[in-house]
């Protein structure tokens, strides 16, 4: 029999505000337990929250920048349950009035047509504290640094049909986050982190089957694993002539498996109730119109922008535009060199194979645009060879150094004045007599062998077609 | 709505709290009449009412996105029954 799959996504981001949700402590990642933690985040009776203006503001630009109505009349609602890492007992969500519905993010479909994945909704709500097990004492210490971190949930239709529209849809959307300003999207930071809701039907049949919900992805590599896993794991059940039992599945990236997580019953009577400590948020059009004015630049404007005002190529493009700090370092650096070609290949040639070899995430790139712009140049100049260029991208990446000072302490500019070759040459001819005799013997294949020696000899700063031309003068 | 022990057995669990048998058969009948005095508001006719979940014509409370805290642990973990290298320390808790 043959099976589809079907998915839909719950994605959750934490928003770069500077401040929490419902008070004024810092979001910063990190830093010693409990710091970044007030009355009102902490959960003490008697404190109030008072929303962070920036929160519905970076959330009405996700949703412009996804398609969807933004809702005019906004309200909260409590998710009350009980668990250490949320000390009020209950989470300030929103259930009945989501700040945004009925968007999409275009994607490819299995024929290469384009496909529209649903939003069904984005709501805003707040993040929870971290648990760590105490394994001295056996027991639980709870840090609430994260808790009340403002969080967006974007909760897709179930319109995915392969894990490829789901990487796809995950990397458009953090694409949009980024570029918004809205977060950072750093999975390892937890910022961004998605949940799988995956079933299996035979192809043809219109009802849904029984779905299973994956959470802990923490990687796009995990995501596309764990589906793999999942509709194997549901298709050999169905097969074998068992059942899909709805539940929250875990995935175990070490071991590559995913296993039911404990009984969700419990979980599951949330109780929401419209919350009494906020006031309701009415949402004008002024003010969407507003956002919408003062909306950054969105991956596929810039797409277009390059390719039009650029003339970059529609594969540059969409390299380039696939992280914001490839478009940062893009953008500065063509500021300073005006040569967006050159610009566009270096980056998608040294500098992504600096960041893979050295295990260095787009957004921690340490090379500036200022240190890219002045290779670039200096092998516009014809001052270094393009070899040396790339020598020197990689001490300004990996060591900081400036290229130009570089270049200077190391001697390594070019030889641009040819009767400086010469003398040079002389002495390459003389110290390889066997194989000068050689070439002129008539075997040409030694030019090969003392061409190579000059250039070492030169330390490869000379260009290798006026040495070729010296040589033979002097040769033939 | 009719409450039953199963109820109130289920809404112990949900608030991870225990009841005595005397203490459950108590609360069976405080939620009962608690639900039958409210049943009297459905006796009312709300049509074309707005839904209201605020008791006072106000929106659009909000603040700016400044940081206006600074890291006070010990203070934040002064009533805590227990801590630890500046944490909160609950039973353990399994996922
Ligand atoms: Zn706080």
């Amino acid at each position: 029999m043959e099976w589809e799959i079907v998915m839909g996504l719950e994605v959750h981001t934490e928003l770069a505000t500077k401040t929490k949700i419902f008070c004024g402590c810092s979001t910063e990642f990190g830093g010693e337990a409990n710091t970044h933690v007030c009355e009102i985040c902490s959960g003490m009776p008697g404190t109030l929250p008072l929303l962070n203006r920036r929160v519905v503001e970076f959330a009405i630009r996700t949703g412009l920048a996804t398609h969807c109505d933004i809702t005019r009349k906004n309200k909260f609602d409590r998710k009350n349950y009980f668990y250490p890492d949320l000390p009020k007992a209950y989470q300030i969500s929103q259930l009945y009035f989501p700040i945004c519905r009925n968007g999409y993010i275009p994607v490819t479909g299995a024929d290469g047509a384009p496909k529209k994945i649903g939003i069904h909704e984005i709501h805003m709500e707040e993040d929870a504290g971290k648990l760590i097990h105490d394994a001295f004492t056996d027991s639980t210490l709870v840090d609430y640094n994260r808790c009340g971190v403002p969080l967006l949930e974007i909760v897709s239709e179930p319109d995915f049909r392969s894990a490829a529209e789901v990487i796809e849809y995950l990397e458009k959307l953090r694409a949009i986050l980024q570029f918004t300003g809205v977060s950072d999207c750093k999975m390892q930071e937890g910022s961004l982190r998605a949940d799988v809701n995956l079933s299996v039907r035979p192809k043809g049949q219109t009802a849904f089957g029984t779905r299973t919900e994956m959470k802990n992805l923490n990687s796009f590599r995990a995501i596309q694993r764990a589906i793999a896993y999942e509709a194997e794991r549901q298709i050999e059940l169905l097969e074998d002539g068992g059942e899909v039992v709805q539940e929250t599945r875990r995935w175990d990236d070490n071991k590559g498996i995913s296993y039911a997580m404990r009984s969700k019953e419990d979980a599951q009577d949330y109780k929401y109730f419209p919350e009494p400590d906020l006031p309701p948020i009415e949402i004008s059009e002024e003010t969407i119109e507003r956002i919408r004015a003062s909306m950054p630049e969105l991956p596929e404007q810039k797409k277009r922008r390059y390719t039009e005002e650029l003339g970059l190529p529609e594969y540059d493009t969409s390299i380039l535009t696939s992280e914001m700090a490839y478009v940062k370092l893009f953008e500065a650096t063509v500021a300073l060199c005006d040569s967006p070609k050159d610009v566009a290949n270096w980056i998608m040639g040294e500098v992504m194979k600096l960041l893979s070899a050295t295990a260095t995430l787009p957004e921690n790139m340490p090379l500036t645009p200022e240190a890219l712009a002045a290779v670039i140049n200096m092998v516009r100049a014809g001052k270094i060879n393009r070899g040396t260029g790339k020598t020197v991208l990689e001490k300004a990446f990996c060591d900081g150094v400036d290229p130009e000072q570089y270049v200077a302490a190391h001697n390594l500019a070019q030889i641009t004045d040819l009767s400086a070759l010469r003398p040079v040459l002389e002495e390459v001819i003389a110290a390889n007599e066997k194989s000068v005799s050689e070439y002129k013997a008539g075997r040409t294949q030694a030019m090969g062998y003392i061409m190579g020696q000059a250039m070492r000899a030169l330390k490869g700063k000379a260009p290798a077609q006026e040495v070729q031309k010296l040589l033979h003068e002097m040769l033939d | 709505m009719q409450i039953d022990k199963d109820l109130v057995m289920y809404l112990e669990k949900l608030g991870r709290i225990e009841l005595s048998e005397a203490q459950r058969a108590a609360t069976e009948k405080d939620l009962q009449d608690i639900l039958t005095y409210i049943d009297t508001l459905n006796e009312l006719d709300t049509d074309g009412v707005e839904p209201a979940s605020h008791s006072f014509p106000i929106a659009n409370v909000m603040r700016e996105d400044e940081v206006t805290n600074t890291a006070r642990p010990e203070a934040i973990l002064q009533n805590a029954p227990n801590s630890r290298d500046g944490c909160f320390v609950v039973p353990k808790t399994v996922e």
